[in-house]
C-alpha cells in the first residue's frame, strides 16, 4: 500500500460513493415493489417523493465518477517515480494489472451512469413516470459494477509495492523489485490512420442521416449506437497509436495519459472530453429509442433524440479536428 | 422551470437571511480545508525541495559494509572502479557526525574537496590549512560566531581542536549546508582518527544514465561487501517518505472529516419552522420539489465553493508566508539544527482535485439526504 494523499482521497471517495449507491439501491427496491402509478395513497405519494432523492442522489454519484476517472489516472501518473522503470501513469498501471480493470470499469460505469440519466432524463419529462421500474431495475443491477470497481481500486493500491530503500542489508535494491514495462502496444501507424479515418467518417455519415431524417426506423438508431461504440474503442486505439506520437512529437512515446499533462498544454482534456461526450450523446439516442413505444413520452423522447444527435455529431467533429491538428500542422512526421 | 441564474439568486438570498447557521457551516468547512490543503502543499513542496537537491547527488554512492553494518571504505577499490566501463569521476568523500554537548546539535563535518572549490553560496572562502574551516549557517548562528571568530571541537580523546571560521555559507544554500562544518581532508582525518587508507565512502558518476544499473551490478560483483546506492533509489524512497508521512497526518485527519459530516448532517436536517414556511410558500406559488432541490443544490455550492476558496487561500498563507508553522515540525522530521526552508508557492489541478474529493465529496453525502426531507415539504402542511 502506498501512503499517498490522492490514493487516499480516491479510496475514500470510493466508499462514499459506494454507500451513496447502496442507499438509492435500498430506495430502488422499496420503488420496484410498491410502485403503483394509478393509486394515489400516502404509501405511493412518498414513493414518488423518493425517486427525487435516488435522482439527486445518482447525478452526485456520476459526477464524482467522472472525476474519479481523472483523479485516478493523476494519481497513477504522480506514483510512477516509485517503480522501477516507470515513466508515467501506464508504468504504474503496469506496477500491478488489475490497476487496467480499474481504468475500463471506470470507463464503463462512466457509460451506465450516464445512460441511466439520460433515461431518467426523458422519465422525468412525463407526467406519469413510465420507465420508474426499468430504471430502478437498471440501477440495482449498476450497484455491483460499482462495488466491483471500488475493490479492485483498494486491491490495486494495496497491491502497489514501491521499488525504495528499506532494509540495511548488503544488497542492491533496484535487482529485487522487476522492472516494469514503461510502453504499451500500440498498432501500426499508417492502417491505424486509414481505419480511424473510415470509422470517423461513418461515424458522422450515420449520425447526419439521423440527423436530417430523425423519424428513421429505429434500427438505424441501434446501428448509429452500435457504431458509436466501436469508434470509440477505434479512437482509443489510434490515440495510442498516432495520435500520441503526433503530439509528443517523438515516434516512440504512446502514452495515452502524458496529454492530459501540462507540457501538452492539457490537450488531452478537450481531446478525450469531445470524444467521451460525443459517444455518449449518440449512444443516449440509441439507448433510449425502444422506450418510443410508449406513447406518454414518445415526444420528448423524438426531441431529446434530435437534441442529442445535433450535440453529439459536432463533439465528434470536434474530436476528430483535435486528434488531425498535429498531424496536419507539427513539424513531426511519422513517414518520409 | 425557473432560470439557474433566477434560483442562484434566491439561494444567495436565503443563504444571508440565515447567516449565522451557514457562516458556522462555512467556517467549520473552511478551517478543515485550510488542514487538509496544508499537509498537501506542504508536502509536494518538500517533495520537490528534495528531489531538486538529489538531482546534483552523484549516480552511485558506494559504501563498505561489514557485518550488516556501514563501515570506512578502503580507497584502493578506485583503482577497481575506475577498470570499469562507463564509470566517469570517482570520488573519494570523507565525513561523519559529530555531537556538540555546548549546543546540544550535530552537525555534519566534511572534508573539502574538488567539487567544493567553485561552491559560490559562502560569505568568506573555503578552507586551505588544516587549521581553517567553514560553517553553515545554522552552525555560526547556534555559536554565535562570525568570520575570523575560533571555532573549536573536541575530539574523543577529550582534546579541543581550534579552528578558524574563514567561511559562512549563505542562509540560499540553508536545506544543504545549514548544519555543515567543512575542513581539509588532513584535518579531518586526524579529527575522527580514521585510518589513512580508508574513506567514508565513494561516490561514482556514470556517463550513460542508461547504464547506472549495470555499473551498480558489476561493482557488487567486484566488491560483495559493499553497496551501492543509486540516486534514483534515493529518489523513490525520499519520494515514498513525504508520501507517507503526508498519507499518515491525512489520516490522522479523518476523523475530523467524519466529524464534519455529522456536523453537516446536523445543521443541514434541523431546519426551523420559518425554514419549512419558507419552502411551503414556494411549493404553494408553483415551484416543484425538483425546483427546491436545485436551490438547495445551488446553497450547497455557494458555501462549498465559498469555503473551498478561502480554505485554499488560509493554506496558502500559512505554507507560504509562515511557513507552515502548524505542520511543519510533523512533517519534515526532527533535527536541532534544521534548516529555515521557505516552500516554493505551487497548486496544481491535481491538489485541487484530491481536496475535492476529501471535503466536498463527505459535504455533498452528508447534506443530500436532509435537503430532500426539506425539498419534500408539503404546502398545506406547513402553512397551516
Amino acid at each position: 500500500m502506498i501512503f499517498h494523499t490522492g490514493v487516499l482521497a480516491l479510496v475514500a471517495g470510493s466508499l462514499i460513493v459506494l454507500i451513496m449507491t447502496l442507499f438509492s439501491v435500498a430506495i430502488a427496491l422499496r420503488i420496484i415493489i410498491g410502485w403503483d402509478i394509478t393509486k394515489s395513497t400516502a404509501k405511493q405519494l412518498i414513493l414518488e417523493r423518493q425517486t427525487y432523492l435516488v435522482a439527486t442522489i445518482m447525478k452526485y454519484v456520476m459526477g464524482f465518477q467522472i472525476l474519479s476517472l481523472f483523479l485516478f489516472v493523476y494519481t497513477a501518473d504522480d506514483i510512477h517515480k516509485l517503480f522501477v522503470g516507470a515513466m508515467c501513469a501506464t508504468g504504474s498501471l503496469n506496477a500491478n494489472p488489475i490497476g487496467w480493470s480499474v481504468l475500463f470499469a471506470k470507463i464503463v460505469i462512466f457509460f451506465l451512469c450516464t445512460m441511466w440519466l439520460a433515461i431518467n432524463r426523458v422519465d422525468e419529462l412525463a407526467e406519469d413516470y413510465p420507465l420508474v421500474r426499468f430504471k430502478y431495475k437498471y440501477l440495482i443491477a449498476l450497484a455491483p459494477v460499482i462495488a466491483l470497481e471500488a475493490y479492485w481500486q483498494l486491491d490495486y493500491f494495496l497491491g502497489l509495492r514501491a521499488n525504495v530503500i528499506t532494509s540495511c542489508c548488503s544488497s542492491l535494491f533496484s535487482d529485487e523489485g522487476i522492472t516494469v514495462a514503461s510502453s504499451l502496444a500500440s498498432l501500426p501507424v499508417g492502417p491505424s490512420m486509414y481505419v480511424f479515418y473510415g470509422a470517423g467518417a461513418v461515424e458522422i455519415v450515420l449520425l447526419f442521416l439521423l440527423m436530417k431524417r430523425p423519424g428513421s426506423s429505429p434500427s438505424l438508431r441501434y446501428i448509429s449506437g452500435a457504431w458509436s461504440l466501436i469508434f470509440f474503442i477505434v479512437s482509443v486505439a489510434s490515440i495510442i497509436s498516432f495520435v500520441s506520437i503526433y503530439y509528443y512529437e517523438t515516434p516512440v512515446h504512446h502514452c495515452p495519459f502524458d496529454l492530459l499533462q501540462k507540457q501538452y498544454m492539457f490537450i488531452g482534456y478537450p481531446l478525450y472530453g469531445s470524444l467521451f461526450g460525443g459517444i455518449l450523446f449518440s449512444m443516449a439516442a440509441a439507448v433510449t429509442e425502444p422506450f418510443k413505444k410508449i406513447d406518454s413520452i414518445r415526444t420528448e423522447i423524438h426531441n431529446a433524440q434530435r437534441r442529442w444527435t445535433k450535440i453529439s455529431i459536432l463533439l465528434i467533429i470536434v474530436f476528430i479536428i483535435i486528434a488531425t491538428w498535429p498531424i496536419v500542422f507539427s513539424n513531426f512526421r511519422a513517414y518520409d | 422551470m425557473k432560470g439557474n441564474g433566477r434560483i442562484i439568486e434566491y439561494a444567495l438570498s436565503t443563504l444571508a437571511r440565515r447567516k449565522f447557521k451557514n457562516f458556522s457551516i462555512a467556517v467549520v468547512f473552511s478551517a478543515l480545508i485550510a488542514v487538509l490543503s496544508s499537509i498537501l502543499f506542504l508536502t509536494h513542496a518538500y517533495k520537490t525541495e528534495t528531489l531538486k537537491l538529489l538531482d546534483n547527488s552523484p549516480e552511485i554512492i558506494l559504501q563498505n559494509m561489514s557485518g550488516g553494518r556501514h563501515e570506512l571504505i578502503p580507497t584502493e577499490y578506485i583503482k577497481t572502479l575506475s577498470g570499469i566501463a562507463g564509470v566517469g569521476q570517482i570520488t573519494p568523500r570523507y565525513w561523519g557526525y559529530y555531537y556538540d554537548s555546548l549546543t546540544s546539535a550535530n552537525y555534519t563535518l566534511m572534508a573539502v574537496d574538488e567539487n567544493m572549490r567553485d561552491i559560490q553560496l559562502i560569505d568568506g572562502r573555503m578552507p586551505q590549512t588544516d587549521t581553517e574551516c567553514a560553517v553553515g549557517r545554522g552552525v555560526a548562528d547556534l555559536r554565535q560566531a562570525g568570520l575570523k571568530d575560533d571555532f573549536f571541537l573536541i575530539t574523543g580523546a577529550e582534546l579541543s581542536v581550534n579552528l578558524k571560521i574563514v567561511g559562512i555559507f549563505t542562509a540560499n544554500s540553508a536545506i544543504l549546508t545549514n548544519d555543515l562544518v567543512v575542513m581539509t581532508k588532513d584535518s579531518l582525518i586526524k579529527f575522527f582518527n580514521m585510518p589513512a587508507d580508508k574513506a567514508t565512502d565513494i561516490t561514482v558518476e556514470v556517463n550513460n544514465p542508461a547504464e547506472v544499473s549495470m555499473v551498480a551490478r558489476k561493482i557488487r560483483r567486484a566488491f560483495p561487501n559493499s553497496r551501492p546506492i543509486l540516486k534514483n533509489e534515493l529518489i523513490r524512497t525520499y519520494d515514498n517518505i513525504f508520501n507517507w508521512r503526508g498519507g499518515i497526518v491525512l489520516t490522522m485527519f479523518f476523523g475530523a472529516i467524519a466529524a464534519f459530516m455529522i456536523f453537516v448532517w446536523d445543521k443541514a436536517t434541523g431546519i426551523n419552522a420559518q425554514e419549512r414556511r419558507e419552502i411551503g410558500i414556494l411549493k404553494a406559488i408553483g415551484w416543484e420539489t425538483a425546483d427546491v432541490l436545485t436551490l438547495k443544490f445551488w446553497e450547497g455550492a455557494v458555501v462549498a465553493t465559498g469555503s473551498f476558496l478561502t480554505g485554499l487561500i488560509l493554506a496558502y498563507v500559512h505554507v507560504f508566508y509562515f511557513n507552515a508553522q502548524f505542520l511543519a515540525p510533523v512533517l519534515k522530521g526532527w533535527s536541532v539544527l534544521f534548516p529555515r526552508f521557505q516552500p516554493m508557492p505551487y497548486i496544481d489541478i491535481y491538489q485541487i482535485f484530491v481536496l475535492f474529493f476529501l471535503t466536498v465529496v463527505p459535504y455533498v453525502a452528508a447534506s443530500v439526504v436532509p435537503s430532500w426531507k426539506a425539498a419534500i415539504s408539503d404546502p398545506d402542511a406547513v402553512m397551516r
